[in-house]
């Protein structure tokens, strides 16, 4: 066990699968506690430090507490065979707190990989390759020049302080979504925003094209793994908004380490480590983070946040459980790092592959998909879109195999208004609704082949 | 509530729905502006449609509805009492209420379920938890205090509910649990990590393999527009909380359903349909139902959870039952909870949940 068990407070020690109980070590750690009032629960040797989950929560010395993180990405990284040594990662980079420590976590990891790499002999285990990815959402958000001017600079300097091996770094504006249709980014992400009446659908639908866009800068440079910083207050919170706008469903997609829904996968290694430890641990190491980005959030999103933050405050262990609570729901089959099939991949990498706590989850049905927001959709959501279509206009079909959570927030309602809307969107993310790589569109059509008038149109 | 009952403006906005008498409120479900007739109309009607389409109630049964003489409750004989006699549904309809037995509380309130009893011609039936358990409410709380005295309550109500269900003979138990108590507890079970309460707590019939099933018309029905319908109808009611029931965790949630519903009122019914459709699987094992030893009642457990609460009241040693210590009796608690309501220690409303 990494993180010392249930020694940690507000920590996601327990696993998602087993729904193990606080074990005696918890009279333990507190007897321990009790009898050396001002030692480190774990090295018993040095003075605790605040972490800033409470105030009398002073558990850890410095030392212990860095490592008790550490040990938690760790442990998430290894038992989901997030990374493999012929990996590619490319880590997406906000400039807070979460994501600047799963860029150190990753980097530290690199390091040793790179140490081992050095003092072996046979050499057979490469070192897997890092890269950070900023997305630059300047064109949407109201900053003045010079501090986005400042904030990348800042980018920089941190990826380029950070030890070799080197990382490359792709400061990319949100309107390169757009790239691939070759028009003016700038005013035609304004126009799809603008489209979009309600405030929490816009927010959704930007953070949809962030996911789409940093897919799309690691599958031009072939990265292997995209990984992100969302940690256990982030996805608490997702758990509670995703409920409140009736995406219970698809819930429990997006809350696992692994998600390989996408062309590349995604992981979340900081899964289990709260945004106080991570914000604690950025002042302690003195890692840099910047602010200005941190855009805040309005809405239902809004709304949300400050109903965890003060769930959170009366009790420092609410944002464990929630998310502990949405761990139980059954997960996708994609939720797991595919296999590595392929004989060219060294053995010695595909041994590493360890997969201790991933059991088969669930059948390996062929889900379809919604084409804005890419989360699986329940049959029952498919049947009923299908009695909306009346017309086989590339929009209204495009309409019905969205979630009713998108229909709702994100769509525009008026026919026209909607055409509009869908022939704004970004390339990749029709591409997706048309061909679909699980071959969901095909199987949508599938099932609405009865409603349509013409079969002459849209044969791919 | 008074600002969105009341048209604001004497403009002639017309009723989107008839088109012909004037808007005279603004529909909290979906913010349409329409006359009271048809505000009665489509409040009753999707009523119909819920109990139609899950199959709620069958003709002959008899039915009785858990009256508090609060809100829900009496907008439910009410409505229930109007469309079995629209719809032909053919139910015996009868009132059940619960004694508590506190002063200044239940006893102002059983008052009004009398009235309803001759306003409505249901017949009522109450049982009083000093004829079952031989305690009032007002004699336990003198006994434990404050704390966890919600646990005696609700464990004892659901017994007592079941018990004049089976005085009066009925097939089944309505209680008017509506779409906001269904979205708060499914967001209370989330936060307190019930997996298994999170599984059944958006069921609209409960206990299917107990004696007597409960149902819960009101389930897709908005607390704002039951107020609304009772402020309209000029219903009899009564609206107090209970005086032994603080209710500071469940009034986060409540508070937080309400700023919800202020931005998108929608947000009440996408809660209970992600409650519906979490991926649970099924293959969590449920606690194996059998009787109490001492009294009958279904229980897990050698003993029903009401027994060993009252027998821990007769010896004195109130604490007896509570809590998880031994584990043994936690998965009785599971069972208390089916009627909607969540008895647990921190967490509980007895004032405005009908039972």
């Amino acid at each position: 066990m990494a993180c010392s068990s249930s020694t940690c407070n507000s920590s996601g020690c327990y696993k998602g699968y087993n729904e193990e109980e606080r074990k005696p070590t918890t009279r333990a750690a507190v007897n321990g506690r009790n009898s050396h009032q001002n030692l480190c629960v774990k090295c018993k040797s040095n003075e605790p430090i605040c972490c800033g989950i409470d105030r009398d929560d002073a558990k850890f010395c410095r030392d212990c507490f860095k490592t008790n993180i550490y040990g938690k990405f760790k442990q998430a990284v290894t038992y989901n065979a997030m990374i493999t040594p012929s990996d590619k990662v490319l880590v997406a980079f906000s400039g807070g707190p979460s994501s600047r420590v799963v860029l150190q976590f990753v980097h530290e990891m690199q390091y040793r990989a790179q140490r081992n790499y050095d003092a072996s002999k046979d050499k057979s285990l490469p070192v897997f390759g890092v890269g950070v990815a900023f997305v630059d959402e300047s064109s949407i958000h109201s900053f003045s020049s010079q501090e986005i001017e400042k904030a990348i600079e800042d980018i920089r300097s941190i990826v380029s302080n950070l030890a070799p091996p080197s990382k490359e770094l792709y400061v990319v504006p949100i309107e390169n979504i757009f790239s691939s249709d070759g028009f003016d980014g700038k005013e035609r992400l304004k126009k799809l925003l603008d489209a979009v009446s309600d405030d929490t659908g816009k927010e959704d639908l930007l953070i949809h094209l962030q996911l789409l866009l940093l897919q799309k800068v690691a599958s031009e440079n072939g990265y292997t793994r995209v990984v992100l910083g969302s940690c256990t207050s982030r996805i608490a919170c997702h758990v509670i908004s995703a409920t409140v706008k009736g995406q219970g469903y698809s819930l429990s997609a997006d809350i696992q380490y692994v998600d390989s829904r996408w062309e590349i996968p995604v992981v979340l290694p900081l899964r289990d480590c709260s945004a106080q430890e991570l914000n604690t641990l950025c002042g302690l190491d003195g890692l840099k983070i910047l602010e200005l980005l941190n855009g805040p959030r309005s809405g239902i999103n809004g709304l949300v946040s400050s109903f965890v933050k003060v769930l959170q405050e009366e009790n420092p262990s609410r944002e464990c459980t929630i998310v502990r609570t949405a761990g139980k729901l059954t997960p996708f089959h994609f939720n797991r790092i595919p296999e590595i099939h392929d004989s060219n991949v060294p053995l010695a990498t595909r041994r590493r592959q360890k997969r201790h706590s991933l059991k088969p989850n669930g059948s390996l049905s062929s889900e379809s998909f919604c084409p804005i927001c890419n989360s699986p959709l329940d049959k029952s959501n498919l049947s009923s879109s299908l009695s909306s279509l009346g017309s086989h206009q590339n929009s209204d079909i495009l309409a019905a195999a969205c979630c009713s959570s998108c229909q709702f927030q994100i769509l525009p309602k008026e026919p026209s208004l909607l055409e509009q809307f869908v022939s704004l969107l970004p390339q990749p993310l029709i591409t997706k609704a048309n061909h679909g790589d699980q071959g969901d569109f095909s199987l949508l059509r599938e099932q609405i082949q009865d409603f349509l008038l013409s079969d002459g149109e849209d044969e791919n | 509530m008074e600002a969105d009952t009341k048209p604001k403006k004497y403009g002639p906005r017309l009723c989107c729905i008839c088109n012909q008498r004037r808007a005279a409120l603004k529909r909290p479900k979906t913010l349409e502006q329409i006359c009271k007739e048809c505000f009665y109309e489509v409040f009753e009607e999707e009523i119909h449609q819920v109990i139609m389409e899950n199959q709620l109630f069958k003709p002959g049964e008899r039915i009785a509805i858990g009256a508090s003489g609060g809100k829900d409750s009496t907008v439910l004989a009410y409505v229930l009492s109007e469309l079995n006699r629209r719809h032909n549904y053919g139910l015996d309809l009868f009132l059940l209420s619960v004694d508590e037995g506190i002063t200044g509380y239940r006893d102002d309130s059983l008052e009004t379920v009398k009235r309803n009893e001759l306003q409505y011609g249901l017949p009522l039936k109450i049982v009083s938890y000093k004829d079952l358990y031989g305690w009032t409410m007002d004699e336990i709380v003198k006994m434990i205090g404050l704390k966890n005295n919600c646990t005696f309550c609700g464990v004892f109500r659901r017994q007592a509910l079941d018990r004049g269900a089976a005085l009066l003979k009925v097939d089944k138990v309505a209680t008017g649990h509506n779409a906001d108590d269904i979205a708060e507890t499914v967001l209370l079970n989330i936060l307190r990590g019930d997996i298994a309460r999170l599984s059944r707590c958006t069921s609209i019939t409960t206990g299917e393999d107990g004696p007597i099933p409960r149902c819960k018309p009101f389930k897709y029905t908005y607390e704002k527009e039951i107020v609304m319908y009772a402020y309209f109808k000029k219903l009899d009611y009564f609206s107090t909380e209970c005086i032994y029931s603080p209710n500071a965790y469940r009034g986060f949630a409540r508070e937080f359903i309400k700023d919800l519903e202020r931005i998108r009122p929608r947000a009440i019914l996408d809660i209970i349909k992600s409650g519906e459709n979490f991926r649970i699987s099924t293959s969590t094992k449920m606690p194996e139902q059998g009787t109490c030893e001492r009294c009958g009642y279904i229980s897990s457990q050698k003993w029903c959870k009401a027994c060993v609460l009252l027998e821990g009241l007769n010896r004195g040693l109130p604490k007896l039952g509570i809590g998880r210590s031994r584990g043994l009796n936690s998965d009785v608690k599971k069972d208390i909870k089916q009627g909607g309501g969540t008895e647990s220690i921190e967490s509980k409303q007895c004032g405005s949940l009908d039972f």
